[in-house]
């Protein structure tokens, strides 16, 4: 498995939407390697023909109507906004 | 009474329903507390105004004579359980001033059934530590003290392990992802249980990683586990993971004794270079329930080596996802942004200045083990060591074991900022001997069994098997009486 090096970190950062200083990247990229090194003992294992889990208990999830059962309150749901303008959450210009 | 703060729930219930004493003045005895231990850093938003006012509604509901075991109760909630109008942010400068506008489940049905909220309790951010030292409150403090140090209480539920060892409160919520509510309580001589995923709903707890995610109670007494975790647990439709099963009176199920039960020591938790007073509290913890009736039987989970790395690889995947809702929109701290900054650096400055450094590391990590090229050889190999760690359990139960006894943690309490310059994996293997039971859904329950020979308090860990949480505490409960753990910390906050 691979180890990740500066420019894989720079990656990460990225994907994960978190602004990483260039001068950082070095001493991240160290830290992500050395616990992924950590994972890398999953290698061992034996799982030919074995299924992922995805569920832990055994039981199939409840289906209920496609109905709407709460809403109207858009108040109540802007109200921790940091910016709230007219009715909607307001962010910095998307499309030029 | 004096110091009604001390008692225990089971306690305090009798009296209250006696009339000998009005959750009044005992809210009043744990405000009093709490103000007087700021140092232990514990409650990091009290609510007196609130819990005063449910208190004389508890005690009008008490003496209308039709009140809940819970009701009239003084609780501390963990910062990670959203409550209505009040601060609750996951101990993360990312949630900064976030007052939900809804209750979770848990705090819902303890707020229904009288229980008295007393305020917020610290934690690691997003439940992503074993200290409590990763918070934006600052380090939570455990109130046992031998030297000069400051201990941590564990974590990440760090402040509720410490205000029910403080007698702050006489029960709190917790949560536990990894072993976020067992090792707390082992580090403080405390009870806490983690039931089986999905006997606590879920929903309205600020989500860590879904799959393993469950709340549970921390106490001061088993019995009191039981009381509690009874009114926390039940289905709940808003989550789809909450079992629609019976919940049972697990207080009612105490006191029935072990004899003929068989417990498993699994010869996979005797891990090298085990300090001999763990090894030891685990044989005399054996002993005593052989000597209450049980058979101890030696079994095998062979691939409880590999639960750290799975854990550390789906943990952070689920995380990452789930914490991708924080990008200063819609709750929380938003970044000052330059001239010219688009939303993208509003994403990437908000969360580098909001999340934590552990935060950001398992997100990054969870974005990585999920990124293409890396999902089959990360992700995916974990999810089925996962499935080999539940069989393990299943086939030991399938033999007939009904319980299985292991340590708790690996050490007693260390010092905070003792593990400030070890590497984060370190910091990992203080959930050793309990994630294999979130990765195995079970449930698991932390009892104080012993003190260590600097006088800190060790805890045993018995995990159950699914459902079964009224036979896991009776257990415990015998467990419990025969160690007979009466140690409290010496006041000195």
């Amino acid at each position: 498995m691979s180890r990740i090096d500066t420019d894989t970190a720079r990656k990460v950062a990225k994907l994960a939407r978190i602004a990483v200083p260039e001068d950082h990247l070095p001493a991240l990229a160290g830290e992500l390697s050395h616990i992924l090194g950590f994972m890398e003992q999953l290698g061992e294992v034996d799982v030919e023909g074995v299924e992922p889990m995805t569920s832990v208990t055994p039981m199939r999830l409840k289906r209920r109507g496609d109905a709407v059962t709460e809403g109207n309150m858009p108040e109540r749901i802007l109200s921790n906004a940091p910016d709230a303008r007219e009715g909607f959450f307001a962010v910095p210009k998307v499309v030029e | 009474m004096t110091e009604p703060n001390k008692l225990t729930i089971a306690e305090a219930r009798d009296a209250l329903r006696k009339g000998d004493l009005t959750s009044v003045e005992l809210t009043a005895a744990c405000l009093t507390a709490i103000e007087g231990a700021g140092a232990l850093n514990a409650f990091v938003h009290p609510t007196p105004d609130l819990a005063l006012d449910r208190a004389r509604a508890a005690d009008t509901r008490i003496a209308a004579g039709d009140a809940p075991a819970m009701c009239g109760i003084p609780v501390g909630i963990k910062d990670l359980f959203c409550t209505e109008g009040v601060a609750s942010q996951a101990a993360s400068h990312i949630l900064n001033g976030f007052r939900p506008e809804y209750e979770s489940t848990v705090s819902a049905r303890l707020r229904d059934a009288g229980a008295v909220m007393l305020g917020k309790l610290n934690m690691d951010e997003f439940a992503m530590g074993s200290s409590n030292e990763t918070s934006t409150y600052g380090d939570a403090v455990n109130p046992w003290k031998v030297d000069d140090r400051r201990l941590t209480p564990g974590g990440s539920s760090g402040g509720s392990a410490a205000a029910v060892a403080a007698d702050l409160c006489l029960g709190a919520t917790g949560t536990d992802t990894g072993g976020s509510i067992r090792q707390p309580a082992a580090f403080t001589g405390t009870v806490g249980i983690k039931p089986t995923y999905g006997r606590c709903s879920r929903w309205g707890i600020i989500a860590f990683a879904s799959s393993l995610d469950q709340a549970g109670p921390m106490t001061r007494t088993v019995r009191d586990a039981a009381i509690m975790l009874q009114a926390m647990c039940g289905h709940d439709p808003k989550d789809s993971t909450s079992a629609d099963l019976a919940v049972p009176d697990f207080e009612a199920a105490l006191g029935t004794g072990v004899r003929g039960q068989r417990i498993g020591i699994p010869r996979e938790y005797r891990m090298d270079g085990m300090p001999a007073e763990i090894e030891r509290l685990w044989a005399d913890g054996a002993d005593m329930l052989r000597d209450a009736g049980a058979e101890i039987v030696d079994i095998s989970l062979p691939h409880t080596k590999y639960a750290l790395p799975a854990y550390y690889v789906i943990a952070p995947a689920e995380a990452s996802s789930n914490l991708a809702r924080y990008d200063g929109v819609r709750y929380g701290h938003r970044a000052k942004l330059a001239q010219g900054d688009g939303i993208t650096e509003m994403y990437e400055k908000t969360r580098a200045e909001g999340f934590g450094p552990e935060v950001q590391r398992r997100v990054m990590i969870g974005t990585y083990v999920l990124s293409a090229g890396f999902y089959d050889a990360y992700y995916n190999r974990a999810r089925k060591v996962r499935t080999l760690i539940k069989r393990d359990f299943d086939e030991v139960f399938a033999q007939g074991i009904d319980s299985i006894l292991t340590p708790a943690t690996p050490s007693a309490a260390f010092g905070l900022g003792e593990m400030a310059e070890a590497d984060p994996v370190q910091m990992y293997l203080n959930d050793v001997f309990t994630v294999t039971v979130n990765l195995a859904g079970l449930p698991g329950i932390a009892v104080p069994a012993g003190l260590d020979r600097q006088g800190l308090p060790l805890g045993l860990q018995l995990i159950g098997r699914p459902w079964d949480e009224a036979g896991l505490l009776n257990t415990a409960h015998v467990l419990e009486a025969a160690a007979g753990f009466v140690s409290k910390p010496a006041k000195w906050w």
